[in-house]
């Protein structure tokens, strides 16, 4: 084939991302020092927040717990073509859902768990049933219908907050009352809880999905070509409403990891944006399951890296920045690549047609 | 609620839907000219925080102007490398612009929080217009920056469906294949409308920070980026049209904020909803009205002429 990878596409695959990580960094570096902040030093202080001791490896994983289901959820919905951005809210949906039977029902721990686990991904998958039937039944773009979800979830936290769910001894801080111990979520290593073992059942059942049932080929098949999928005879209204629902649900879970694993109530602000760096995590691990694992844990450490690095003056949002790079350098360095080989490729069958006249 | 009253609302409502109008004709350039672009958020912050860094040490308020739309152009000449150059995946370049403008205001704005704008545009009552019965209030006893969109909405129009470059630029977002055989070059028209249009993103998130609040605070679009792209669809990609539709938007986010000023008992939270709510209403019923949607054909298709 003319302009074949002189090395293997997955070398390819991997080479591109890791150029445009240090790439990013670089343009991350330029940024630093032009506003008066030392890049290597900000870069050494983010390494060590995020990977220099156990403690530090330990919040980077309980970071990388929501951003592995909502990357899942988010990668799950792309490859079907659905483009989900409200992972977000679908993540404060699931939290919402959680929290009302913590604060509201007492029930013994083998209940409460299965409880909150089922109605946080309920409540995901409802927030984003929502989009999915106007999608569907009325042909809303789901882009705009998702993110303005977003913003009303995030509305509908602070509402409660303020409100019924109020802890009367935070001086009408945004928090809710705390969680009866019954609604913690068990903790497998420190403080790293159980929701890690829930996104490694979702990626392991992800992947089967995809690679192995015939229910994941319709929607590869439908995310790859609609009108292919149609003529087959795939029913694709029923699998955006499954596949909305199942993504949302995988956010929920992200939802419910947060209130019940990492700060025990709900509060304003209980995600730093998770909902929308997984939609890079996503692009990023190219829609695979185990890579969107893999790709979760490097930006959580990101993240974690910007949260450590703010008490040095340094914003926190050098960590988004770098983050939207990545993606945007990856697509462009992609892009560049396959336009390259098309060029080559079509200047070879002219040279091939002249030497055949 | 008395006359005075609904005056006031009406008034706060031409604010509020100001810079949605910058925004939405920004975005409405693009995708005439057949680029989407999905970064409005991001160009807006940007804008939004650019604008304010100058007014904050230049003391200037035209430059602060002239910063948020240089911002806001420069990020979506970004976008139209990508998209129109390279032909990468509009949707997802878009979204990683928004992303990348929304920690990019946030890493610039650290040093600018709290401080007030030394230079924030004050209503200018325009002399012999202003006292006209309730037009008056409402429409001629704003700033600067609101006379010129509505400058910007009438250029918008004349220029889009009157001027043959205007034609040009729809055939290169209905056909470029066409617009190519006519002689005109889609590429240079593709980066124009882009990074036109994110300039004038800039200048609706600069209007923000520089009239508006007058203040920078992240994230401080919360969705009118997004409000914007929905309003273009809504305006079948009429700068007229968009006027009104930028209105009612801006009267659902009065309404959020103000009400209680009218003194009704709501809760101020719940009436934040109202603009996301009434966005999602909206379109829902577009899309239940309209069946054929005058959508661009060439939106989000990128074109290279050797293929």
């Amino acid at each position: 084939m003319a302009g074949a990878a002189p090395f293997p596409e997955w070398l390819e695959v991997v080479a591109i991302r890791g150029g445009a990580g240090m790439a990013a960094l670089a343009v991350g570096a330029i940024f630093l020092a032009a506003t008066g902040h030392d890049p290597w030093r900000a870069y050494r202080e983010m390494m060590i927040g995020a990977l220099g001791s156990p403690f530090a490896i330990e919040q980077t994983i309980i970071k990388a717990i929501p951003l592995m289901l909502t990357g899942l959820g988010v990668a799950l919905a792309f490859t079907m073509g659905l483009w989900n951005i409200g992972a977000e809210g679908q993540l404060v949906a699931g939290a919402l859902a959680a929290s009302w039977l913590a604060l509201t029902a007492s029930l013994p721990t083998l209940v409460m768990l299965p409880g909150l686990i089922l109605l946080g991904a309920a409540g995901g998958a409802a927030w984003a049933f929502i989009p999915a039937v106007l999608k569907t039944f009325v042909g809303v773009n789901e882009i705009i219908s998702t993110l303005m979800l977003n913003y009303i979830a995030l509305l509908w936290v602070d509402y409660m907050v303020f409100g019924s769910w109020a802890d009367p001894t935070a001086f009408s801080f945004p928090y809710s009352r705390p969680f009866p111990p019954q609604a913690h979520f068990p903790v497998l290593l420190g403080d790293i809880h159980i929701g890690l073992v829930l996104a490694l059942i979702a990626a392991l059942l992800l992947a089967g999905l995809l690679q192995r049932t015939h229910w994941g080929y319709e929607i590869r098949t439908i995310g790859a070509s609609l009108p292919a999928a149609r003529y087959a005879g795939m029913r694709v209204r029923r699998n955006v409403l499954l596949v909305m629902a199942a993504s949302g649900a995988l956010a929920g879970l992200a939802g419910v990891g947060e209130v019940s694993g990492v700060i025990h109530r709900i509060q304003q602000g209980i995600s730093p944006g998770y909902g929308f760096t997984a939609i890079i995590v996503a692009w990023v691990a190219r829609l695979n399951p185990w890579a969107v694992i893999l790709v979760a844990v490097l930006f959580a450490a990101l993240l974690n890296g910007g949260f450590v690095i703010q008490t040095a003056g340094v914003p926190a949002a050098i960590a988004y920045m770098i983050q939207a790079l990545v993606l945007f350098l990856v697509l462009a360095s992609e892009h560049l690549l396959r336009r390259v080989r098309r060029r080559r490729a079509l200047s070879q069958t002219r040279a091939a047609l002249q030497v055949g006249r | 609620m008395n006359q005075d009253q609904i005056v006031a609302l009406l008034a706060v409502t031409v604010v509020t839907g100001t810079p949605l109008i910058f925004a939405a004709i920004g975005e409405l350039l693009a995708e005439c000219s057949g680029v989407l672009n999905l970064g409005v958020e991001g160009m807006m912050l940007v804008g939004a925080v650019s604008g304010f860094a100058v007014a904050a040490v230049t003391g200037n308020p035209w430059l602060a102007v002239l910063g948020a739309m240089a911002a806001g152009g420069a990020l979506a000449a970004g976008h139209a490398l990508l998209t129109v150059t390279l032909g990468t995946e509009q949707v997802t370049t878009g979204l990683s612009l928004a992303l990348f403008g929304t920690g990019l205001s946030a890493f610039l704005g650290k040093p600018f929080i709290g401080i007030p704008n030394p230079v924030p545009f004050r209503p200018v009552p325009l002399p012999g217009l202003a006292h006209l019965p309730i037009l008056g209030p409402v429409f001629f006893q704003q700033d600067l920056l609101v006379y010129t969109s509505y400058v910007f909405i009438i250029l918008a129009w004349w220029w889009i469906y009157r001027t043959r470059p205007g034609l040009h630029l729809r055939a290169c977002g209905e056909s470029p294949e066409t617009a190519d055989a006519m002689g005109v070059d889609v590429t240079v028209m593709r980066y124009g409308a882009v990074i036109v249009g994110g300039a004038l993103a800039g200048l609706g998130g600069g209007y923000l920070s520089l009239a508006y609040t007058p203040a920078w605070t992240e994230n401080m679009t919360a969705g009118l980026g997004w409000i914007a792209i929905a309003l273009v669809i809504f305006s079948t990609w009429n700068p007229l049209r968009l006027l009104g539709g930028a209105y009612l938007f801006g009267a659902a986010d009065a309404l959020g904020f103000r009400v209680q000023l009218l003194g009704v008992e709501t809760s101020s939270i719940l009436l934040r909803m109202l603009p996301y709510l009434f966005t999602l209403v909206v379109l829902v019923l577009i899309n239940a009205v309209r069946r054929h949607s005058p959508v661009p054909r060439a939106l989000g298709r990128p074109y290279f002429r050797e293929e």
